[in-house]
């Protein structure tokens, strides 16, 4: 991961808010899977149950991560695959670029993995003079767009169908194109089809790995993860060492909660599950590349730990008023929205700043939580987080950090409510201070600091008497 | 029953006519109230800005002036939300174990307080009269971490001569989030608008919470919009009586 | 190369001293495992709940109906030229139609599959709920590449296959993965893609039309 410094939420969050294109799109987009995704859940009698379930499965197999990643290098190699590890996004990117070289291409054909986006792999490939061709509807639009990301799920959901059509007549010579979603989705079918019959190397990520059986797989809808992962003679999948799963039991609850809590469907049209190699049927070399990149960081914080439960469905995503209002591409990660709130930090690290920045990416109201189907309390880890980078300002700060209005209000706030003496006097001093700013009681301009309050909202002052003076004189 | 007053430092300061409002409705059921002066604040602010270190006093502090309470209430949903959902964890973060005893002690006896009439006392009508049009915002911390449920608007579904509108959209966040409001304050702000609007939408007099803070976010968009509409406290509403009104 | 693993266990362990050695979780499994619903039930939930995708049903009473349903579905969608994956019963298929017969001594290419109309096969499994069949390679099923590359896909699925849960499901297959490591895949309706503006849209990469023929036992 880059050593670059990435910019702050609060510093971008307003260019995006002032978009009003991208605040409509992500608006509809995520209101309406909004309201699916609660007809698809209410009508499970034993959702509650399920997600209790998942919870359960990923906290013990977190806890015993070793044994689980060694069964599984066991049983995928027994199946006819081959296991690599990786420590970091670099020697994942050069264990892929070597085995795809060794197979002579220069083109491989990928399936949509935000794991690949992570560790940066196209630009790695790209570098070695190999083309990873996008075939995911949405990562196709975002790579023929040359953007980023912007959602776990459906990485082009800030562009509309107007937009998409204006990209695909541009880039895919594709004249007589209505803005039909259709015909989007077949525009991007004949694109792509002689790729996929031609492809003899795949790329993918794993939704899930199998310990006890060596089981992959790869859950998705357009029938490009199928492709990807049948047709080639080599599959290489990219799989975060927190994907994997215990039995092939557990994948019942997951197979669960996941379509529902993602694209607010019973089932998603197609899920592969494939163990090792099998003859004359789909790839006959396969390679797992496991990953770390940061995620045994992760693990090492006991609170911040469930955040590797994630299995990547967005739920929490679609029902983040922060994220409904900015967009994905405010928190400068390829993991937006609440869990990358927590998520981007814990892999980064706190030194940098725009990391750093995102657990206040959040009015902690709580509906991530509310919807998280592995019961990932979010509000919860932000708060943690937070205390994070504050101890770290604390230590390492510098003096100007030391004296942020803030910590310094915080420092004094906290010395004062200690004691009840100090507080009641600490009440009369503010009261006599707002006597510059206050008119009809109401307040509607301060500096500094709390001037990011009433540049758009009064603020109600300080009356006259507090309810302690008042129970005092009721008291008398 | 005797009731301990959390009146909260932020309700202390700013908003004293919610506590009296309080005191009004519980004498008027027929408890005496308490209100203990060493009380200071929660912590909230401290904890979720990431000031823990600075909370472990307060909770102390807390600890100390409830201990003995038959009932601790408060009218602010998201300091008894602190003090439930977080209160333990400042304890360990303290690796007092006495203090962690202390808090599980003390915490089933903390309430909101419109969860302490309507699920401790039983009481869904407590008397009051309030001749307004008037939308209810479940406020984040009551609905999601306190799990309130519906108990404010049972309490206000027995006002006499209420009109009570539902509010579209009730559930999203009104964008306050304590030091939110002004570490992303655009963020913040385009949030509040969109509860505004539906608001403004219901054609209600007064928007009511159990909440101050973020009423007093919501008021304040309000207030600078010149709104025409008014935030006013839960307890407020419950303690307007025909003879007294608010 | 194996530096990496053994750092990477290294650092497992070292984030993991909280946990004990011994520790033994147990997973409260609440959840529905069987079904409740009798046969009939069952079958009927299947069939709907696969017509929600936009695949199109069939419901025969007895497989001596088998060949002119074929036919039938196959006329209405034009389709001519088909793909036959091996184990599928040769009785069943109509006559006025190019058969094209995959085996493993005689694999047929992709550029060939992508030439033919359609693919009729039968399934390892349906399940109610979800709406959703499941192949595993076996008999009358084929190799995966024959039921994607194909923009028709006509599937046959008895009765008695039909399971009300997705748990019963998994059940099911727990044999088949962990001894034979045969390749499972699940469909759930035509292809389909969410990605624009959150929508389902059915139609993309894999087959564009799904027709469903359920095969009574009376």
């Amino acid at each position: 991961m880059s050593k670059q410094q990435t910019p702050t939420f609060q510093e971008t969050a307003a260019s995006y808010l002032d978009d009003t294109q991208l605040r409509r799109n992500i608006g509809h987009a995520t209101q309406t899977i909004r309201g699916k995704r609660k007809g698809v859940v209410q009508e499970m009698p034993d959702w509650e149950a399920l997600r209790e379930a998942g919870r359960a499965l990923k906290t013990k197999t977190m806890r015993h991560l070793d044994d689980y990643l060694l069964q599984l290098e066991e049983s995928v190699q027994e199946a006819g695959g081959t296991v690599h590890w990786a420590r970091d996004a670099e020697e994942a990117n050069r264990i892929i670029v070597d085995l795809v070289k060794q197979e002579q291409v220069k083109e491989a054909v990928k399936v949509k993995s935000i794991t690949t986006d992570e560790i940066g792999l196209n630009k790695a490939l790209a570098a070695e003079g190999i083309q990873a061709l996008e075939t995911d509807l949405a990562e196709l639009i975002v790579q023929l767009a040359e953007d980023e990301p912007s959602h776990i799920l459906v990485p082009a959901i800030h562009k509309n169908r107007a937009e998409i059509k204006a990209l695909f007549k541009e880039k895919l010579d594709a004249d007589e194109l209505t803005d039909r979603p259709e015909d989007l989705a077949e525009a991007a079918r004949l694109y792509l089809r002689k790729k996929f019959l031609n492809a003899k190397v795949g790329i993918s990520g794993a939704n899930f790995g199998v310990a006890e059986t060596g089981t992959v797989s790869v859950v998705e809808s357009e029938g490009n993860g199928r492709m990807c992962t049948t047709l080639p003679d080599t599959l290489i999948t990219l799989m975060g060492i927190e994907k994997v799963v215990p039995k092939w039991k557990d994948l019942e609850v997951f197979m669960q909660l996941l379509p529902r809590s993602a694209t607010a469907e019973r089932m998603n049209p197609y899920n592969s599950f494939w163990t090792g190699t099998t003859e004359n049927d789909g790839p006959q070399n396969f390679h797992l590349v496991l990953l770390d990149n940061g995620r045994t960081k992760v693990l090492a914080d006991e609170m911040g730990r469930q955040t590797l439960n994630c299995i990547r469905c967005s739920a929490c995503l679609n029902v983040c008023p922060v994220y409904e209002r900015t967009g994905g591409h405010a928190y400068h990660s390829v993991y937006p929205g609440p869990i990358g709130a927590i998520l981007t930090p814990q892999l980064k690290g706190l030194e940098d700043e725009g990391a750093a920045s995102l657990p206040y990416a959040s009015s902690l109201c709580g509906a991530c939580y509310e919807v998280c189907p592995v019961k990932i309390n979010i509000p919860e880890v932000l708060v943690h987080l937070r205390g994070k980078v504050i101890d770290k300002k604390k230590k390492e700060g510098s003096l100007r950090d030391k004296l942020e209005p803030e910590h310094v209000g915080m420092k004094i706030l906290s010395r004062a409510f200690s004691n009840a003496k100090r507080y009641e006097r600490a009440q009369k001093i503010a009261r006599t201070g707002q006597g510059l700013f206050a008119r009809d009681g109401m307040i509607s301009s301060l500096p500094g600091y709390l001037s990011k309050w009433t540049s758009t909202r009064d603020l109600k002052a300080i009356p006259d008497q507090t309810f302690r003076e008042w129970w005092r004189q009721r008291d008398e | 029953m005797n009731i301990s007053l959390f009146i909260t430092c932020f309700n202390d300061t700013l908003y004293p006519n919610t506590g009296k409002a309080m005191v009004k409705v519980l004498e008027r059921l027929g408890h005496s109230v308490i209100f203990p002066f060493e009380q200071t604040c929660c912590g909230q602010m401290h904890y979720n800005t990431g000031y823990q270190e600075e909370t472990i006093p307060l909770v102390r502090k807390f600890v100390d002036v409830f201990k003995d309470a038959e009932a601790v209430v408060a009218p602010s949903a998201s300091c008894v939300g602190m003090v439930k959902e977080f209160y333990p964890q400042v304890a360990q973060r303290a690796q007092d174990p006495q203090l962690a005893k202390a808090v599980d002690d003390l915490l089933p006896r903390v309430f909101e307080l419109s969860q302490f009439l309507v699920d401790e006392l039983g009481v869904e009508d407590v008397g009051a009269y309030y001749p307004h049009r008037v939308t209810y915002h479940p406020t984040c911390h009551s609905l999601r971490m306190l799990e309130v449920g519906d108990a404010p608007l049972r309490l206000l579904r027995n006002v006499e001569g209420i009109d009570l509108v539902e509010l579209p959209d009730a559930e999203e966040c009104c964008g306050f989030g304590g030091t939110f409001a002004v570490k992303n304050a655009d963020t913040s702000v385009a949030m509040m608008g969109d509860k505004i609007k539906n608001i403004k939408s219901t054609d209600a007099e007064v928007c009511t919470a159990a909440d101050n803070s973020c009423l007093m976010h919501i008021g304040g968009g309000l207030h600078r919009q010149r709104g025409g509409v008014e935030a006013v406290h839960l307890a407020e509403i419950l303690a307007s009586t025909e003879e007294q009104p608010l | 190369m194996s530096n990496a693993k053994e750092a990477i266990l290294g650092r497992i362990r070292e984030a993991l001293t909280d946990v004990p050695e011994d520790e033994n979780l147990q997973t409260q499994r609440n959840y529905r495992q069987e079904g409740t619903l009798g046969r009939q039930q069952v079958v009927d939930l299947f069939a709907e709940r696969v017509a929600e995708y936009k695949a199109k049903v069939s419901r025969i009473p007895r497989e001596e109906k088998i060949t002119a349903s074929i036919r039938d579905a196959c006329h209405q969608r034009a389709v001519e030229k088909l793909v036959i994956p091996e184990g599928f019963p040769s009785d069943w298929l109509p006559e006025g139609f190019t058969f094209i017969r995959d085996s493993a001594d005689d694999l047929v290419s992709h550029h060939e599959l992508d030439q033919t109309d359609g693919v009729v096969t039968t399934c390892a499994l349906g399940v109610a709920e979800t709406g959703t069949i499941i192949l595993d390679a076996g008999a009358g099923q084929g190799r995966r590449a024959l039921t994607l590359i194909p923009d028709y896909h006509l599937c046959i699925v008895r009765e008695e296959q039909i399971v009300e849960l997705i748990p019963e499901a998994f059940d099911h297959f727990e044999q088949k993965v962990s001894q034979e490591g045969a390749p499972i895949t699940m469909i759930s309706g035509p292809s389909a893609t969410s990605d624009i503006e959150l929508n389902r849209v059915e139609g993309v990469h894999g087959p564009r039309i799904l027709d469903v023929l359920i095969i009574g036992n009376e």
